[in-house]
């Protein structure tokens, strides 16, 4: 019943009845207390003044409607990749190729675009979202099949599959001629970059004055409503939970577990591809390989799910959280903030959390193995 | 293609291949002991940055300060894989999540650009470098000369860490442990083996060399420190370790094949030949995608598949 660890007399029972409600509810505020914490002796560590840090990140973030949007603007990405990380952990299936699947979803909806965005919005719009969600679809089709059929790794065939996407992207814009680029002119070879989408294919915000929502946020609360729906109340999701949690169960019961993967890793691409069309439509307006791959929404999106437990209205909060911090590292980039912060913040918090869940799943015994009466 | 250029080439291969060799030897070590650790690049960047802040700051003759800074550089990686151990060993956390975690805390936009920034390393050339050895002063024998006896000294090191695992894996009882714990824990605890030891010692083993392998970017290849400097080499590493069936002689063929495609890339391209350099790049992931579809299935599994515990997390209740 218990595990003795090397170097301290800690000893974890699991837990065999629910775990407590109070437990649930405070490991996370324990989790974020505890990071906040490390955060503050790494910024001391670093001689920064802790206390400036923060603000500048709460002004940069949250203060002011305009710096609200600002961190709507960066946790647009990080709400779609989240969710499609979501669904897919959620279910058991390792997808972490929502990288490359974002790559593929701005290829086709900048490529569906810059064909018909001169028709207005109301047809680009839609087109522009279907055209990602089948590219995104396709692509994690590739490790989905893999999978069911052929055995191979998920983790690794769709980690392999976002290098793949980048280098598509990067020959697309960067080595060739390609319906993408901007081939007008010889300035166009100085400096290679895409063809900007017809302004009439740019997806509206929402809001006014200093305070705008992305349409792309917008449709990601969609798909999190739409997840949650699906996941909690369909026979396809009740299907999904049972295999995900018991293999053996769901195979006695009759249910597909083959296709049933592949059918969440389709979904999972296509959400993913989302973001890369919210990338093109509503920020900005080109392929662009760079803006596509430094900021890694699709590994950042994995961070948003597992600090989200994988529900997918817990992502909308946990989006949110991590924008903030993006879009404070992105905008202060000073000495009292420097961007290098984010990716640390961003993995103490994830390590606290997912160190964290220990609690809920073991009861965790200090001191030496006295004898226990199992049942 | 004449002579001489093919065996600048190969050398060449050898050259830039050896970091990805020495971090795809690491992640082996961890992966056979069931430990899937996907920091590999955030590792290797905190070994980059912090072997180039030490041969940067600290004095002395050329050779101990270069082993000092490879030895720090080893440290400050298996420094930080020690969080992953914790997290996957003692607390049961899901490996991919925490490797992730790892890169993402480490990596271009962490904790390594954040040293970096701190210790103001950016912009500057390093004060030592790790020059080509002329070995047996054979460096101008034709043919194997330029490729075997001219490389810099982590390339001959990265030969015997290869040689020592393939060693320790296979012919002694401690690797006999260590594949038991990868394949099978429960026999392996049953037999009175502790899967905890065995796996904190290979992934920590693990940090160690994908440090050394971070070091040869701000060492050897451009002695300067950028963020993000290794710029994906540690997901070849990994890509490596599954090309290479989990063996090390694998990995070391397989680093410096793919150390050659991109040399002849950069090659070809140099000479007017029309094919993107793209298509040489995303060779090394897709030869591993087709491998692995190859070597999960049915016939391949149990001769060349990963080892059968690998990603999940042990503990004596079944967890």
């Amino acid at each position: 019943m218990s595990a003795i660890l090397p170097a301290f007399p800690i000893r974890l029972e699991k837990r065999t009845d629910r775990t407590p409600r109070w437990v649930q509810a405070a490991t996370p505020v324990g989790a974020f207390l505890f990071a906040f914490v490390i955060v503050t002796v790494i910024l001391l560590a670093g001689g920064h003044n802790p206390l400036q840090s923060y603000n500048a990140m709460l002004q940069a973030s949250v203060t002011s409607t305009s710096a609200i949007s600002q961190t709507l603007v960066s946790a647009t990405p990080l709400l779609l990749t989240g969710l499609a990380a979501a669904v897919a952990f959620r279910m058991g299936i390792w997808n972490i190729g929502g990288e490359g699947q974002l790559y593929v979803g701005a290829i086709c909806a900048s490529g569906v675009a810059l064909a018909i965005g001169a028709h207005g919005i109301g047809l680009a719009l839609p087109a522009m979202i279907l055209a990602a969600m089948v590219g995104g679809a396709l692509w994690a089709a590739i490790p989905g099949l893999l999978r069911a059929y052929l055995n191979a790794n998920e983790i690794l065939t769709s980690l392999m599959l976002n290098y793949t996407a980048g280098l598509l992207l990067d020959w697309l814009i960067n080595d060739s001629n390609s319906y993408w680029r901007d081939t007008s002119g010889a300035s166009a070879y100085l400096v290679a970059h895409g063809k900007t989408i017809p302004g009439s294919a740019d997806w509206p915000a929402i809001g006014g004055g200093n305070f705008s929502v992305p349409f792309g946020f917008l449709v990601g609360l969609v798909v999190a409503a739409l997840l949650f729906v699906l996941v909690r109340h369909t026979w396809l999701g009740y299907q999904l939970r049972v295999t995900a949690d018991n293999p053996g169960v769901g195979r006695y019961a009759g249910m597909a577990s083959k296709r049933n993967f592949v059918i969440v890793m389709l979904l999972s691409g296509a959400i993913a591809a989302i973001a890369g069309a919210s990338q093109v439509g509503d920020f900005t307006h080109i392929l662009d390989p760079t803006g596509l791959q430094s900021p890694q929404y699709g590994y950042t999106g994995i961070v948003v799910a597992a600090l989200g437990r994988y529900n997918p209205l817990a992502v909308v909060i946990s989006a949110l959280l991590l924008g903030a911090i993006t879009n404070a590292g992105i905008n202060v980039q000073s000495a009292t903030f420097p961007q290098s912060l984010t990716g640390v913040i961003e993995g103490i918090i994830l390590f606290c959390v997912l160190g964290s869940e220990i609690f809920s799943r073991y009861r965790v015994r200090v001191g030496a193995e006295k004898a226990t009466v199992t049942a | 293609m004449n002579h001489g250029l093919a065996i600048q080439l190969i050398a060449t291969g050898i050259f830039y291949g050896t970091p990805m060799a020495i971090a795809a030897l690491g992640e082996l070590l961890a992966e056979r002991s069931g430990v899937l650790n996907l920091g590999v690049e955030g590792m290797m960047l905190m070994g980059a940055v912090v072997a180039f802040w030490v041969s940067r700051d600290v004095s002395g003759p050329n050779g101990l300060v270069l082993i000092i800074a490879v030895l720090a550089g080893a440290a400050a990686a298996a420094a930080i894989s020690l969080i992953h151990a914790f997290m996957t060993i003692t607390l049961r956390a899901n490996q991919v999540v925490s490797g992730l975690a790892l890169t993402i805390f480490a990596g271009a936009t962490g904790l390594s650009s954040y040293v970096g920034d701190l210790a103001n390393l950016g912009g500057n050339p390093g004060r030592h470098i790790m020059n080509a050895i002329n070995v047996f002063g054979l460096k101008n024998v034709p043919i194997l000369g330029p490729i075997i006896f001219n490389q810099p000294a982590l390339v001959y090191i990265s030969w015997m860490i290869a040689f020592a695992i393939y060693w320790y894996v296979n012919k002694t009882r401690q690797g006999l442990h260590l594949r038991a714990v990868g394949e099978n824990p429960e026999a392996a605890d049953a037999m009175g083996v502790s899967v905890v030891r065995y796996r904190y010692a290979h992934v920590l083993m693990g940090g160690a060399l994908a440090g050394v392998g971070g070091s040869f970017y701000t060492l050897v290849i451009s002695s300067e420190w950028t963020d993000g400097i290794t710029s994906g080499a540690g997901w070849i590493a990994l890509a490596l370790v599954i090309l290479a069936f989990w063996r090390p002689a694998g990995v070391l063929a397989g680093a410096y094949l793919f150390g050659v495609v991109s040399a002849l890339g950069a090659n070809l391209s140099a000479r007017g030949v029309q094919l993107p350099p793209e298509v040489f790049s995303a060779l090394p992931y897709v030869l591993t995608i087709v491998v692995l579809a190859i070597v999960s299935s049915g016939w391949g599994r149990g001769r060349f598949g990963a080892p059968a515990a690998l990603g999940v997390p042990y503990a004596r209740d079944g967890g």
